[in-house]
């Protein structure tokens, strides 16, 4: 196992240093110049915009600047937000809590939908179910994020008026944030509707996150299943008098999540880009917002340091499920 | 009373090319305590008859059958929940590939005890008590280790093993054995008949084996069924159907047996079971049949007497000579 671990972290090895290099060279490539952007209306004269140039170190040869930008990588310093002066490392993790609570919400909204659904349509091959759930996979997954975002905001706030339009929580509410997860703190705090509140301001976001993933697990569960049925040890069960709980969610559902495993695995990826959008939409205070706006105002450390951190995130969610891949697959557990 | 009774079961698939008639009208009956074999090559709707019979066959199979009764209760009139309180539990199957007939993410004694937890009210305790005892009913060396050993950790011969042991679990009145040594090794195949006629007699139990090996008929049965395209042609006690087999097919197939062979290279009946979409008018043996005239080609045959092995043959062979030949 530890070999096993070992052996993944060596192959990030290249993976890391590529981010830094291409997330260093892609803000930079963008026109626009921090120095004037931070600057704003009020406009910047030529000898305070050189000397602010020297002190970014903005005069230095290019590779200079990446050598000096990976050495502090190296040290664990991602550096400090052009903008807000804070180390790029605080700002992250201050906003991550609400990235990570509308992910895991999206992921569970996929997963807690889309097993059961791939497993019925799967069970019901062919019939009415399979083919509508088939079909609202198809239009699920290929439907721009943007576009369903907003019919959802027009249908279920604007004309029903369930849910609110943007943010975690209603601006009546003002609370200690202890872990940063708005469901957690609001129940903590004991005020009265703020976990409600907490909730319908989450359900819109959710929704429009985990619909991808939906439709892919809900899809990749059904073809998975309809493979395992087709297994003698599925007649073996069968033949044992098991009834279809026992022959459908446990014997065929057990092989067939070893590659919906995997396929949740490659999700996350797609849900943290995703995320960015959706939280965009909905002013969602989380990484994907403040990456947006880090890119929109020039902000150097703080695009770098948050597309590494997306990254290394995204590294250590794959080999998780390497590892859990090797738990429900008793054929590599070995070794 | 038999045991089990099955008279003129039919099952058709529902193809792309149409429906398909895997079995046409067969009857089984077996005792108490009785080891039937059930012989034919290769797509003669052995197994198709036996997977009607537990109700494992897929949505495609249309079941039809006069009379289709075990222990008592009639399988036709019953639904699939009032089914699977037998099968298992009074009725039991293994099959013919025992490494992918156990599921792979679950250990061995997992699946041995889930049946136990099916059909008996058993603890857990007294569970893994009695998994332990059956398989070292069925030979399995160390059983605790193997218990908790997932199928891959396992050898084909080991794999059936288990496999039988699960079936035996509960005690069952009748085992179907569906060509349980076909996948092995041919030392390994002399054990594992061993082990079931040997538990056959022990438990009291009634055995039905699959077979597309006559030798192995010769070893273990005492009635013996000949099934060809679907249909039974002939049944006869072993001893009698080896010195005086009735239907044309089955002394072809006795012919063919390795110790009878004259040759060096290993016989057999020339041409391949109809399908689909071959299926000849009259007799469904003729195209391979040395005997096979205009009338055969014609019309199909009808079973004859008992003291004639029920042949379905126009023509049944009347004397050892002409069996040899
Ligand atoms: N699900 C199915 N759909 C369509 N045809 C089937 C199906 N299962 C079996 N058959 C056909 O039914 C016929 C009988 O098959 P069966 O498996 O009973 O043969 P068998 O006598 O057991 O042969 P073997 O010795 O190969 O096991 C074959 O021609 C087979 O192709
Ligand atoms: S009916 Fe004719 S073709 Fe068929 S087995 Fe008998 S002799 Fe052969
Ligand atoms: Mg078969």
């Amino acid at each position: 196992m530890l070999k096993f671990l070992l052996s993944r972290l060596l192959t990030f090895l290249p993976t890391f240093f590529g981010v830094t290099l291409i997330s260093f060279a892609f803000i930079r490539a963008l026109p626009g110049d921090p120095i004037i952007v931070m600057a704003g209306e009020r406009g910047i004269t030529e000898e305070r915009h050189a000397e602010l140039v020297r002190q970014f170190g903005f005069d230095r040869p290019i590779w200079e600047q990446y050598l000096d930008y990976l050495w502090g990588v190296m040290q664990g310093d991602l550096g400090q937000s052009f903008v807000t002066k804070k180390p790029v490392w605080d700002e992250f993790f201050a906003l991550f809590p609400a990235t990570l609570e509308l992910s895991v919400c999206a992921m569970a909204f996929a997963v807690l939908l889309g097993l059961p659904a791939g497993v019925i349509a799967a069970v019901n091959r062919g019939k009415f179910f399979d083919r509508a759930l088939m079909s609202t996979a198809l239009v699920g997954y290929s439907m721009p994020i943007f576009w369903w975002a907003l019919l959802l905001i027009i249908v279920v706030s604007g004309w029903l008026q369930w849910t609110p339009v943007s943010g975690r929580i209603s601006l009546m509410f003002f609370f200690p944030q202890p872990t940063g997860f708005m469901l957690i703190d609001s129940l903590i705090s004991g005020e009265k509707g703020a976990f409600a509140s907490a909730v319908q301001h989450l359900i819109l976001p959710t929704v429009v996150l985990g619909t991808i993933p939906l439709a892919v697990i809900a899809r990749q569960t059904r073809s998975a299943m309809l493979e395992v049925l087709s297994e003698d040890y599925i007649r073996t069960a069968r033949a044992k008098g098991l009834g279809p709980f026992g022959i459908n969610g446990v014997h065929a559902l057990r092989n067939a999540l070893i590659p919906v495993v995997t396929v949740i695995g490659l999700s996350v990826g797609t849900l943290l880009a995703g995320a960015i959008l959706t939280e965009t939409i909905f002013s969602w205070p989380g990484i994907g917002k403040w990456m947006v706006d880090s890119i929109f105002r020039r902000d150097y450390p703080a695009v770098q340091g948050g597309l590494l951190l997306i990254a290394v995130i995204v590294m250590i969610v794959n080999l998780t499920v390497d590892v859990v891949y090797g738990f429900i697959n008793p054929r590599i557990r070995k070794g | 009373m038999a045991l089990l009774e099955i008279r003129d079961l039919s099952v058709e698939f529902a193809t792309a090319g149409g429906t398909f008639r895997a079995v046409d009208g067969v009857d089984v009956s077996v005792d108490q305590g009785e080891l039937l074999a059930i012989v034919g090559e290769s797509g003669s709707g052995k197994s198709v008859s036996m997977l009607a019979m537990m109700g494992l066959l897929p949505w495609t199979a249309t079941i039809t059958a006069e009379v289709m009764r075990f222990d008592g209760h009639d399988l036709l009139g019953m639904s699939a929940r009032q089914r699977r309180r037998i099968i298992g539990r009074d009725m039991a199957m293994i099959f013919q590939e025992p490494m992918s007939s156990l599921n792979p993410c679950f250990t061995a004694g997992f699946q041995i005890k889930e049946a136990l937890r099916l059909h008996t009210d058993l603890d857990r305790r007294a569970r893994h008590a009695r998994a332990v005892e059956l398989f070292e009913m069925v030979g399995i060396p160390d059983p605790e280790a193997r218990l908790r050993a997932f199928p891959h950790q396992l050898s084909g011969g080991m794999s059936q093993r288990v496999m039988i042991a699960m079936a035996l679990a509960c005690d069952p009145k009748l085992l179907i054995a569906d060509e349980p040594t076909t996948a092995l090794d041919v030392t390994i195949q002399a054990q594992i008949l061993e082990l079931l006629t040997t538990l056959q007699q022990e438990q009291g139990m009634a055995l039905i084996l699959i077979t597309h090996d006559m030798g192995v008929v010769a070893e273990t049965a005492e009635r013996v069924q000949v099934q060809y395209a679907g249909q039974k042609v002939e049944e006869q006690p072993a001893i009698p159907l080896f010195s005086t087999p009735r239907h044309p097919y089955t002394a072809a197939l006795l012919a063919a047996l390795p110790e009878r062979a004259t040759e060096r290279r290993l016989p057999t009946i020339p041409g391949i079971v109809p399908g689909q979409f071959d299926r000849p008018p009259g007799c469904l043996f003729a195209p391979r049949c040395r005997f096979a005239d205009d009338r055969c080609r014609s019309t199909p045959p009808k079973p004859a007497s008992p003291e004639l092995g029920l042949a379905r043959c126009h023509y049944p062979l009347t004397h050892a000579a002409e069996a040899e030949a």
